[in-house]
């Protein structure tokens, strides 16, 4: 797997109602926090789990969020994963074009997530369900 | 119902975001103020973000919106106090905001509001329905 490290420490955070989206930006801004990103990585960070904790919500039907503090060498990181056993994306390449939507967002969420984190992966079945797992190093 | 508080002041709204909004009460927001314009005949809103620590594509989508529902309204909007974070994360987001007019703080947006609203009234003084001077 192209993201790894050495899990210290996770926190799950359940996604089922828009409250949770909300949630969902108070606990990674804790971490954020904690781990001491600037304000500037913290606000981008936050962002991205902001947009990937509403697709979650929305198009996975609802799901859960992982954090992890993740080690790699001197490195250290935030790991965010986002589970939902929704329909699953079918067409990865065109679902991360800036401005696809197969709802009635922006479609900025999955390209724009990606631009703010380091690292980016989605898991994905059609019928099976989507885990995206994304990494912020500090 | 959880609502963020709509404040009249004469001819303008001035709404200020104090909490971490999920999006049910953005929307709740954005018809609130719809019928307030209608409501009060106001001419300009201002909302003041500088309390948000995000704005993601929603909350963004949420402002577009308000702007252009109160411009069919014929009122000017102004977003002010988005805090250098945010507006860093927002381009990377890939959101500019179009048609949202910005500025630093509620005084220079006040500004912004009244010249706008009064050069607005001069060109439609034509009508003869204005009755200030
Ligand atoms: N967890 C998910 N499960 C299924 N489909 C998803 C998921 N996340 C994203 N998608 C698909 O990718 C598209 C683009 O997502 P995004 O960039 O966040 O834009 P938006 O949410 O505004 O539609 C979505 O419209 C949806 O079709
Ligand atoms: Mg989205």
């Amino acid at each position: 797997m192209a993201i790894s490290g050495t899990v210290q420490k996770t926190e799950t955070v359940p996604i089922v109602s828009s409250s949770d989206v909300v949630l969902v930006r108070q606990r990674v801004r804790i971490w954020t926090t904690e781990m001491k990103f600037s304000l500037v990585e913290q606000t981008k960070i936050v962002t991205a789990a902001s947009e990937l904790g509403r697709n979650t919500l929305e198009h996975g039907g609802g799901g859960s969020l992982e954090l992890a503090l993740v080690v790699n060498g001197a490195r250290q990181g935030l790991r965010l994963r986002f589970s939902d056993k929704g329909p699953g994306i079918v067409d990865i390449a065109l679902a991360m074009k800036d401005g696809y939507t197969t709802g009635s967002g922006l479609g900025l969420g999955l390209g724009g997530s990606k631009r703010l984190m380091n690292e980016f992966e989605i898991d994905t079945k059609p019928g099976d369900g989507t885990t995206i797992t994304t990494i912020r190093w500090k | 119902m959880e609502r963020i508080p709509i404040l009249r002041m004469g001819n303008y709204l001035l709404v200020t975001i104090q909490v971490d909004m999920h999006d049910k009460l953005a929307l709740t927001l954005q018809d609130d103020l719809t019928n307030r314009i209608i409501e009060a005949n106001a001419k300009g809103v201002l909302i003041d973000i500088s309390s948000l620590e995000i704005v993601d594509s929603f909350i963004g989508r949420t402002l577009a919106n308000i702007a252009s529902m109160a411009r069919v309204l014929d009122a000017e909007t102004v977003v002010v106090g988005m805090q250098p974070a945010v507006a860093i994360t927002l381009v990377e987001l890939g959101m500019s905001l179009p048609g949202i007019r910005t500025a630093l703080n509620v005084e220079s947006g006040m500004e912004y509001l009244r010249e706008t609203v009064e050069d607005h009234e001069e060109s439609d003084g034509d009508f003869g329905d204005s009755t200030e001077d």
